[in-house]
C-alpha cells in the first residue's frame, strides 16, 4: 500500500520535473546519502500550498529548531512516523507562516531516510523563506534530482524507473548550471572573478614558498596577506548583501511602471531607490528611454521599470522609448499604472489600460495633493472591478506605504511570483558565499594564531573552491598554472 | 642457437624506478632480471646531485615505509643534509639531501648483486613478446598478454609481467645549441627500437623533454665570491630503519651565488641559437625546472636569479650548477655563466644539455601501474611522463609490488590521494591531463596535513607488511608506536592542570595566559608559546617518551583541529574511492550519460566512481547517473 503512494508519487515527481515549469531541484552532491539536504518539492506559481521537503539524519532536528504547534511549543521529534501537524514556522520569535507539517521516519518514507514535509503557503517569497531557513540550520540546498537519487540508492525505486531517473539527473543538471550562469549579472561574476584571482595568487605564492623555500621566502608575508583576507572578507560581506536584497540576479519580479508624461513615474522610481536614479522635471518627456532599478520591498526584490510616458508622439527618440515602453509592460510580471489626477483621461490612457487587462496590477491615482481633474471614482469605473487604486501623491511621500504593503500581499498571497529557479539560484549563491566567508574568516584565525603560513594555503584554497561553484568553475589545475606563470621556479 | 631462458619478472631499465621494481619482486620471491644498457649506470643521478626536498622528501619517506631502497642508499651515501621549511608547519617539513652521485650509485649496484632472485643483464631491450587474449571493452583494442621480452642479440626472456622503467633513453636526442648527438644523458647509448614495439601495441606514445645545467671543475671556482650553505646541526635520517646516530657526519657545504643583467643580457642576445625558442625542440618541458633561457623571458622583470653550486660528490672535483639548465650552444653557455660572481674563470667539465626522449600518455595505466588492456606489462617513472629520481623511484616500488602481486596471484596494491603523495602521483598521472613532466609538488596533495613526512610510517608501514616487504619485527615496532602515541594523547586530554600559584608562575615564565579554571595538558599545549617539553614542569607524571612518539603526540594535539577537519573530508573522499567500477562495464550501456562523459570515461576505464569523477569533462550529474547505474546493475 505505502509502496503504491510511494510510486504515484514519484510519478507526480517525474511528471512535475519533465515538465517545462521546474523548480523541482531534485538530487546528488559529492557527499553522498549522508547529510540532510532541502529543496522546494512544489512548482512554483499561483498553487495555494507549496512543499518544502527535508531529507536525511538531521531533518527532524532541523524542522524541530523551526516549528512550533498550536501551543507555541517544541514538540516535533516527539510526533510518531506518518502523521500530519498542524502549527507554525518561526524565525526566531517572528511567526513566518502557517503550516502542516507531516513526519515520515525511515525507511518509510520516498528518499527511505527520515523526512519532514512543510506545508505551507504558496507563495514563492514564503516558500523561499521557509527553505532559507532550513538551510540555516544545518540542511544544504538539494542538487538536481536528489532526492529521487537517494530514493533509488536506498533501494526504493525498481530498475524499471532507473533510466527516467537519469535522465532527470542529466536534464535538470544541464539546466540548473545554464540557469544559474544565466542569472549572475555581469557585474557579480565580474566580482568574484575578480576575488577568485586575488585568492589564487596568494595561494600560489605561499605553494611556491612551500615547494621551492630556497628561491621564495615568506618573511613578513602574513602582515601582507592579514591586509589582503581582510580585503577578501569586504568583498565577500559586500556581495552576501547584495544576495540579499537580489541584486546577485538578474532579475527580481518584473515590475513595470506605465503612465502617461508627467504623471509622476520617474519620482516613484526614486522614492522607492531611495535615490536619484532618474530626472525628474515638470516637463513632459523627460524620460526618453526605460530605466531599469533593482529594489528590495521589505525582503522582496523587484526590478523596477520606469518607462517613458505612453504617447503618441512625432519625436523620433521619444517614439522609440514609448514602444519599448509597451514592450516591456507586455513582459511585466506586475503593472504599475500611474494616473495623472490633474490630467483628464484621455485615449493613452484608454490604450494603456487595455494592455494591462491581463496583467497584475496596481493603480496609483497620483499627485492627490492637488486638484483633480479626473476622480478616484471615474478611474475605477474605467478599470476591471477587482482593480486595486492607491491614493498617492509621490512627491509628500503620501500613499507609498500603502502601495508598499499591497505588493507584498500580492507576494505573499503567491498572486504574484518569483521565478522559482532564480530564488533557488539565489540561494545557492549565498551559501557558497557564506561558505567562502567562513573559510576566509578561519584564514584570519590562523593569522591571528600565527599559525604556520601552509595552514593559510589550507583554508583559502576552501573559499576559493566555494567561490567557483558560482561561477561554475571547477579548481582543477588552476593553482599549479598560477604558480607557474606568477612565479619563478626551481633548478 | 637461440637463447631462451626464462623468469618471472623482467625489468628493462636500472635506474631509480627499474632498481626499485626489481627489488621489490625479488624480495617477493620472484625469480627476476633487470636489463640495463650499461650496467655501470644502475641508479644514475644525470641531473642534480640531490634526493629529496619539497614533497619529494614525503616521497621518499613513503617508499621506505613501504619497503623500498632510495632512503636507505641515501641514508649511506648523502655528503650533506637539510630539512626544509622547519619555519612552516609540520606537513610542509621536508628532508633534502646532497648525494655523492657515484657512491649512491655503486651503493645501489651492490644491493641489487647481492639480492637473491635477482640477475642483472647489460642489454637492450628491443621488443616485447605478447598475445592477443580478446577483445577489450575499450574502443577499436584487444586486450592482450605479455609473455617475455626480446634483447638487441635475439635472446629471448619469458616471462609473466615486465615492468618498463626506460627512463629518458627511449629514441633519445641531446642538444646543445647545434650540437645534437642521439644518445641517452651523460653520453650513454640511447634506446632506438623500443618505441615501436610499444607503438605496434597499441600503445599511444609522446615526446617530452628536460634538461640540465653544466658541471663545473672545483678548483676553476672561486667561492670566496658566494655564500656558504651549511647542512643541518642534527641530521635526521631518511629511512625509519635507519640509526639517526649514524648519520650524525660531517658534511661539505654548497654554495649560493647570482647571475646579474650581463648574464640575462648574453642570454637573450642568443636566444635565436636555443633549440627551443629557434624550434628545433619538439618535446615539452616542464615549467617547474625551466632552464635559464625560460627563466629571463618569461620573468624578465626579475634582476637576478639564483645558483646553486653543488658538489656532486666526495671523490670528485665536479660542481653541479642548480638553477642555470640549459641548451645554448657552447660558447654561449660559457659566456653567459662566466658572468656570475665566482664563476669567472670556469672550465666546464660537461656541458648543460636538453635531453627529448619518448614516453608514454600514462593514462593509459590503472593506478596499479598496469596497462589497462595489456596483462602483466606495468610502466614506471619518467616513461610514464614524471620527471624526478624520488617520482620515479616511488613509482618503480609500486609497479614492482603489483607485478609481483598479480603473479602471485594477490590483491594490488592502490595507494589513495588520501593515504600518501604516492597516491597523489600516481593518481594524477593516470587521471589527469598532463603535458609536462609530473614533478611532484606540496600544493597536489589536498590532504597534506595527514600525509607528513614524519608519520610515513604510521601510514604505510603496515601495507608495505600486508605485501610482504616489510620484516615482522618493523611491524611490531609501529604497532607499539602507535599505541604509545594513543596513550599518551589520551593522558594528555585528561590530566587536569589547575590555576594553582606554581602553575600560573609556569604560564607567566612562558608569556602565556594566565589560568581561570582547570584545563587538560592537551588544552595547554595547544598554546603557540608552549610545547610537550616546557610542559614537564607542570606535569611529573609523564613517562618518558621516544623522541619520534612525543613529535607525533604534539603535532596531533596542535593542529587536532585542522587534522579532524581534514579527516571528515577523507571519509567523504574515501565514500567514492570505495565504489569500484567493473573492468567490463560497456559505457554505452549506461543511458544518460553525456556524450563527452560517455567518450572520456570510454577511453578511460576508471577503476571507481572517485576516479571517474577526477576525470576532467566528467561532470557530477554523470557521476550521478553512473551511481544509479551501478545501483541497478548490482540489483
Amino acid at each position: 500500500m505505502l509502496g503504491d503512494l510511494l510510486f504515484q508519487h514519484f510519478l507526480v515527481y517525474i511528471i512535475k520535473v519533465t515538465g517545462n515549469f521546474v523548480i523541482l531541484i531534485l538530487l546528488m552532491g559529492r557527499g553522498m546519502n549522508t547529510d540532510t539536504i532541502a529543496a522546494i518539492a512544489t512548482a512554483p506559481g499561483n498553487a495555494g500550498i507549496g512543499i518544502i521537503r527535508v531529507s536525511g539524519e538531521d531533518a527532524i532536528k532541523i524542522v524541530d529548531v523551526i516549528f512550533r504547534n498550536k501551543n507555541n511549543m517544541r514538540v516535533l521529534k516527539d510526533y510518531k512516523s506518518h502523521t500530519i501537524h498542524y502549527g507554525f514556522i518561526f524565525n526566531g520569535d517572528e511567526m513566518i507562516d502557517e503550516v502542516m507539517v507531516s513526519i515520515l521516519k525511515k525507511p518509510g518514507s520516498f528518499t527511505a531516510e527520515d523526512t519532514v514535509e512543510i506545508n505551507c503557503h504558496g507563495g514563492m517569497f514564503v516558500l523561499g523563506r521557509i527553505l532559507s531557513l532550513v538551510t540555516g540550520h544545518g540542511a544544504r540546498l538539494a542538487q538536481p534530482g536528489e532526492f529521487t537519487k537517494r530514493a533509488f540508492l536506498n533501494g526504493r525505486i525498481d530498475l524499471s524507473e532507473a533510466e527516467a531517473v537519469m535522465d532527470i539527473i542529466s536534464s535538470q543538471n544541464e539546466l540548473a548550471l545554464k540557469n544559474s550562469l544565466r542569472q549572475l549579472r555581469g557585474a557579480v561574476s565580474e566580482k568574484i572573478g575578480r576575488l577568485r584571482k586575488g585568492i589564487v595568487y596568494e595561494i600560489a605564492y605561499i605553494e611556491s614558498a612551500l615547494d621551492d623555500p630556497e628561491h621564495i621566502s615568506l618573511a613578513g608575508y602574513p602582515e601582507k596577506l592579514e591586509k589582503r583576507v581582510d580585503e577578501f572578507i569586504r568583498e565577500t560581506e559586500s556581495l552576501l548583501a547584495t544576495a540579499d536584497n537580489g541584486r546577485i540576479l538578474k532579475e527580481g519580479i518584473k515590475t513595470v511602471i506605465v503612465g502617461k508624461p508627467n504623471a509622476g513615474k520617474s519620482s516613484l522610481l526614486n522614492v522607492l531607490a531611495g535615490e536619484e536614479r532618474a530626472i525628474v522635471t515638470d516637463i513632459a518627456g523627460t524620460t526618453r528611454d526605460v530605466l531599469e532599478e533593482n529594489i528590495n520591498l521589505g525582503g522582496i526584490s523587484l526590478l523596477v521599470i520606469d518607462t517613458a510616458g505612453i504617447r503618441s508622439t512625432e519625436d523620433v527618440v521619444e517614439r522609440i522609448g514609448v514602444e519599448r515602453a509597451k514592450k516591456s509592460l507586455q513582459e511585466a510580471d506586475l503593472v504599475v499604472y500611474m494616473v495623472d489626477s490633474t490630467v483628464a483621461l484621455d485615449g493613452n490612457d484608454y490604450e494603456i489600460m487595455e494592455m494591462m487587462k491581463d496583467k497584475k496590477c496596481i493603480v496609483l491615482y497620483n499627485k492627490s495633493d492637488l486638484v483633480p481633474v479626473v476622480s478616484l471614482e471615474e478611474v475605477k469605473g474605467r478599470l476591471e472591478k477587482e482593480a486595486l487604486v492607491i491614493r498617492t501623491s509621490v512627491k509628500d511621500n503620501t500613499g507609498i506605504g500603502e502601495f508598499e504593503q499591497a505588493v507584498k500581499k500580492l507576494f505573499l498571497e503567491g498572486k504574484i511570483s518569483v521565478d522559482g529557479e532564480i530564488m533557488i539560484t539565489s540561494l545557492r549563491h549565498k551559501e557558497a558565499l557564506k561558505e567562502a566567508l567562513e573559510s576566509l574568516k578561519l584564514v584570519k584565525r590562523s593569522l591571528t594564531d600565527s599559525l604556520p603560513e601552509d595552514f593559510y594555503a589550507i583554508d583559502l584554497m576552501g573559499a576559493y573552491a566555494s567561490l567557483g561553484k558560482i561561477t561554475g568553475e571547477e579548481v582543477g589545475e588552476d593553482l599549479v598554472n598560477e604558480i607557474f606563470s606568477k612565479f619563478c621556479m626551481g633548478k | 642457437m637461440e637463447i631462451r631462458e626464462k623468469v618471472d619478472v623482467c625489468v628493462v631499465g636500472a635506474g631509480h624506478a627499474g632498481c626499485e621494481a626489481a627489488l621489490a619482486c625479488a624480495r617477493l620471491g620472484l625469480e627476476t632480471v633487470i636489463f640495463t644498457v650499461n650496467i655501470d649506470s644502475i641508479a644514475l643521478m644525470p641531473c642534480n646531485p640531490n634526493i629529496g626536498g619539497s614533497s619529494k622528501g614525503h616521497l621518499v619517506r613513503e617508499l621506505d615505509a613501504l619497503g623500498g631502497e632510495m632512503g636507505k642508499v641515501t641514508d649511506r651515501t648523502f655528503i650533506q643534509s637539510k630539512m626544509l621549511n622547519l619555519s612552516k608547519g609540520p606537513a610542509v617539513h621536508s628532508l633534502r639531501a646532497q648525494a655523492d652521485k657515484a657512491e649512491y650509485s655503486r651503493a645501489m649496484r651492490k644491493v641489487l648483486e647481492n639480492q637473491e632472485g635477482l640477475s642483472i643483464k647489460q642489454a637492450e631491450v628491443c621488443e616485447l613478446l605478447w598475445e592477443e587474449t580478446g577483445t577489450s571493452p575499450m574502443e577499436g583494442k584487444s586486450t592482450k598478454k605479455v609473455t617475455g621480452v626480446k634483447i638487441f642479440t635475439g635472446a629471448v626472456y619469458e616471462c609473466k609481467a615486465v615492468i618498463l622503467c626506460t627512463g629518458t633513453y627511449l629514441k633519445a636526442r641531446c642538444l646543445c645549441g647545434e650540437a645534437i648527438t642521439y644518445t641517452g644523458p651523460n653520453g650513454l647509448m640511447a634506446a632506438n627500437y623500443l618505441t615501436g614495439s610499444l607503438a605496434a601495441m597499441g600503445i599511444e606514445m609522446r615526446r617530452f623533454k628536460t634538461g640540465t645545467p653544466a658541471r663545473m671543475d672545483r678548483r676553476s671556482l672561486d667561492f670566496s665570491k658566494m655564500e656558504e650553505q651549511f647542512g643541518d646541526e642534527r641530521v635526521v635520517p631518511f629511512s625509519f630503519s635507519t640509526d639517526p646516530e649514524e648519520v650524525q657526519i660531517s658534511q661539505v657545504s654548497c654554495f649560493l651565488t647570482y647571475t646579474n643583467e650581463n648574464t640575462h643580457k648574453i642570454i637573450r642576445d642568443n636566444l635565436d641559437r636555443s633549440p627551443i625558442y629557434a624550434g628545433v625542440i619538439e618535446g615539452t618541458g616542464p615549467r617547474y625546472c625551466p632552464s635559464i633561457e625560460d627563466k629571463v623571458v618569461k620573468f624578465a622583470d626579475k634582476e637576478r636569479h639564483q645558483v646553486f653550486i653543488e658538489p656532486e660528490g666526495l671523490h670528485t672535483n665536479e660542481m653541479y650548477v642548480g638553477g642555470m639548465s640549459s641548451s645554448l650552444p657552447e660558447d654561449v653557455q660559457l659566456a653567459m655563466y662566466r658572468t656570475v660572481p665566482g664563476l669567472e674563470k670556469c672550465k666546464i667539465v660537461r656541458n648543460a644539455y636538453a635531453i627529448e626522449y619518448d614516453c608514454i600518455n600514462p593514462r593509459q595505466l590503472y593506478p596499479t601501474l598496469r596497462f589497462k588492456d595489456i596483462k602483466g606489462l606495468y610502466s614506471a617513472g619518467q616513461l610514464n611522463g614524471s620527471s624526478g629520481y624520488e617520482e620515479a623511484a616511488a613509482q618503480g616500488l609500486i609497479a614492482g609490488i603489483n607485478a609481483a602481486m598479480s603473479v602471485l596471484g594477490k590483491e594490488e596494491l592502490v595507494l589513495d590521494r588520501s593515504e600518501a603523495y604516492i597516491g597523489v602521483l600516481i593518481d594524477d598521472l593516470v587521471t589527469k591531463d598532463n603535458y609536462e613532466p609530473y614533478r611532484m609538488m606540496t600544493s597536489r596533495a589536498e590532504y597534506r596535513l595527514l600525509l607528513r613526512q614524519d608519520n610515513a610510517d604510521l601510514r604505510l608501514r603496515e601495507k608495505g607488511y600486508d605485501v610482504g616487504l616489510i620484516t615482522q619485527m618493523q611491524y611490531d615496532k609501529i604497532i607499539n608506536k602507535k599505541s604509545m602515541i594513543k596513550r599518551e594523547i589520551e593522558r594528555l586530554k585528561n590530566v587536569k592542570i589547575g590555576a594553582s600559584r606554581t602553575n600560573q608562575a609556569f604560564l607567566e615564565k612562558h608569556g602565556s595566559a594566565s589560568l581561570k579554571t582547570s584545563v587538560s595538558l592537551a588544552e595547554l599545549l595547544c598554546r603557540p608559546e608552549l610545547n610537550y617539553q616546557v610542559l614537564e614542569d607542570i606535569d611529573p607524571g609523564r613517562e618518558t617518551l621516544p623522541d619520534e612518539v612525543i613529535e607525533q603526540v604534539e603535532i596531533e594535539i596542535k593542529y587536532e583541529g585542522y587534522i579532524e577537519r581534514q579527516l571528515r573530508q577523507v571519509e567523504q573522499f574515501k565514500k567514492m574511492e570505495m565504489k569500484r567500477i567493473p573492468e567490463e562495464l560497456n559505457y554505452d550501456d549506461v543511458p544518460s550519460l553525456r556524450m563527452e562523459a560517455r567518450q572520456k570515461l570510454k577511453a578511460f576505464h576508471p577503476l571507481s566512481v572517485g576516479q571517474a569523477s577526477r576525470i576532467s569533462g566528467v561532470s557530477p550529474a554523470d557521476i550521478s547517473v553512473l551511481l544509479v547505474y551501478l545501483g541497478t546493475a548490482r540489483s
